[in-house]
């Protein structure tokens, strides 16, 4: 290798070569390193996992081909009812909590929007949950909902309520899974609502006001269609995030009552990571991940297709 | 991914810190809100919330300092009968559930994992913006398709690559796999990419190799960048959950999110002593982001990136 000084015809931007030709590869080889190593090699290599039975505990893996995959969708099988308990019970905290987790942000950033004194402290505070991990706020919210001394009942109590069994009966475990997710990670969507309400142009409502709408219908004709590339982000992220649902009912509720809360990580992690039997569970990795792909997609569809003239 | 707007335009509150009211100067603002009246409502509907978001947390803190039977009375009772650091002893002389070594252990390994992420993916971030070279395109497409790819499907290879590499139960399953995400090399490629050669072009002149540019002239104007993605990967590793919870079994390697999760089944209902392992998590990252929050935000905002 020699390091040539040559032109680079057609960039317009560099008009020198000026390093060596190896430098790049100098310069990415840690980052693809760690790339081959723990997403790109896995990826495929979970695939291969996913064609063997490979039990994690015995010596021999041998080559099953699609029949963990079958067994996903067999209703006789062993791992049919805890694989499509789990899919079912996170489709529905997907169902419980994204409305809110899109509504509710959106509101707090029309409120954040406007122009006050100490709006970046409110900014500032409506985030701060985000930064505690799922386990602190596990633990808090484990605290207040608990049913014999939490404050939740506690203040119930106080005004002449029954106390309410917040996380051994359903829906009541699932209403505070719900609210506990809320409480946690609301800051981030309203952060990101408020980002994309500061890009509009602030002509558009001047024009609006001037044709005599009222906030309303600049809210309805301004602010929500200027919004809609921020609005198909939020969506699509907080289902991907409600689908990765673990860590709250791994600390709340144990998965219970029965087994109505453990969700599709749960199925997987308790075939793989906890009974060992990997090959089936990274089979059950990749129909959650088509799952999620497929509703990406088709939400993304839907969203552009709605048209507001 | 989303935006693709660099972090250096202010777009939020960056150029305005106590969110007063400026005269808005030409080109300074981009909007003059003349739409909003503020009544003194919006004050009251901002603190009401404002006091659902930091209450829980002050209950939390308020715990720790009562009495088992305090945080156990029924009616509620707010303020300690007596004031007592009973809790924190109890999680420095349990041996099961050494909660001091788990913070210890949490900062080593979000440090460690900070410093490699920001290293790694600023070298590469700086080769993608600034040289052209073989297979860049390609380097660049597979990064972008691993962005989409849930985390959940790495699970059980990288599991298994764990135990191959003797990892299992030790920080470094916690510090190097997390680096390979391809968020950190995106998010400071968008940056490096706004930055003008001319800087560069001059350095070149002189005789400067590209490693003098990277760090003398690229790193120091990507300070803010550089300090978003520290911030972001240190909570990241701080907080996450699912990983260390299967990959740490011993004790006194545990790190603090998992550990909260067996202390709060060792203690279940002494709940001065829970609260008192959430607040040693919670505390040390609140610090941080009273200090860097207008980076966090800053960088949430216009990253739009979970995680």
């Amino acid at each position: 290798m020699s390091g040539r000084i040559t032109g680079l015809a057609g960039t317009g931007r560099s008009p020198l070569r000026h390093h060596h030709p190896v430098t790049p590869y100098l310069f990415v080889a840690p980052y693809v390193v760690l790339l081959l190593t723990f997403l790109v090699g896995p990826a495929v290599f979970g695939v291969w996992m996913s064609l063997h039975n490979w039990d994690f505990m015995l010596p021999g893996k041998p080559w099953v081909g699609l029949q963990n995959y079958r067994d996903l969708f067999d209703s006789s099988s062993v791992l049919f009812h805890p694989f499509w308990n789990g899919m079912k019970n996170t489709f529905l905290f997907v169902l419980m909590s994204v409305p809110f987790l899109v509504v509710i942000p959106l509101g707090l950033s029309l409120l954040l929007n406007r122009k006050f004194r100490g709006r970046t402290f409110f900014r500032a505070v409506v985030f701060t949950p985000f930064v505690l991990g799922v386990a602190v706020v596990g633990l808090i919210f484990g605290y207040l909902f608990d049913p014999e001394v939490g404050l939740v009942n506690g203040i119930l109590d106080g005004v002449g309520l029954p106390k309410v069994s917040w996380l051994s009966t359903q829906p009541q475990a699932w209403i505070t899974i719900t609210v506990m997710t809320i409480w946690w990670t609301i800051g981030f969507n309203a952060v990101i609502f408020l980002a994309g309400l500061q890009g509009l142009p602030e002509q558009l409502y001047e024009a609006a006001e001037l044709d005599g709408a009222g906030r309303w219908a600049q809210f309805r004709h301004v602010t929500l269609p200027g919004l809609r590339n921020v609005f198909l982000f939020v969506v699509t992220t907080t289902i991907l995030a409600s689908a990765n649902l673990f860590g709250q009912p791994y600390i709340l509720t144990k998965g219970g009552p029965g087994d109505s809360t453990t969700t599709a990580i749960m199925a997987m992690t308790n075939e793989g990571l906890r009974g060992f039997r990997m090959g089936s569970a990274a089979a059950m990795s990749y129909v959650l991940a088509l799952a999620l792909a497929i509703i990406s997609v088709a939400n993304f569809l839907i969203m552009r297709e709605r048209k507001t003239s | 991914m989303t935006t693709t707007s660099s972090i250096t335009g202010a777009r939020t509150d960056a150029s305005d810190p106590a969110g007063s009211a400026d005269p808005g100067g030409p080109g300074r603002r981009r909007r003059a809100y003349s739409r909003t009246r503020v009544g003194p409502l919006t004050y009251v509907a901002m603190t009401v919330i404002s006091l659902i978001f930091i209450l829980p947390l002050l209950w939390m803190l308020l715990t720790t300092f009562k009495t088992e039977s305090d945080a156990r009375s029924i009616p509620i009772r707010v303020m300690p009968s007596e004031w007592t650091l009973r809790a924190y002893r109890l999680i420095f002389d349990d041996a099961a559930n050494p909660v001091y070594t788990w913070l210890i252990n949490s900062l080593v390994v979000s440090v460690l994992h900070m410093v490699l992420n920001v290293v790694v993916a600023a070298m590469a971030a700086y080769a993608l913006s600034r040289m052209r070279f073989r297979g860049r395109n390609l380097l660049f497409g597979t990064l972008i398709a691993t962005l989409f790819m849930p985390g959940f499907i790495f699970f059980m290879p990288n599991y298994l690559t764990m135990s191959k590499f003797g990892w299992l139960d030790s920080y470094w399953a916690l510090v190097v796999p997390g680096a390979a995400g391809a968020f950190g090399v995106f998010f400071l490629r968008q940056f490096f990419l706004a930055i003008p050669r001319e800087l560069e072009e001059s350095a070149l002149i002189d005789g400067a190799n590209s490693w003098t540019i990277f760090t003398r002239i690229m790193l120091p104007l990507s300070k803010p960048a550089l300090v978003t993605l520290a911030v972001l990967s240190f909570l990241g590793s701080w907080n996450d959950f699912v990983w260390p919870v299967f990959v740490l079994f011993s004790p006194d390697r545990m790190t603090l999110a998992p550990g909260l999760a067996t202390l709060y089944g060792a203690y279940t209902t002494d709940y001065p002593v829970v609260m008192a392992g959430a607040t040693l998590a919670a505390v040390p990252v609140l610090i941080l982001y009273v200090v860097v929050q207008r980076y966090v935000i800053e960088g949430v905002a216009n990253s739009g990136l979970k995680g």
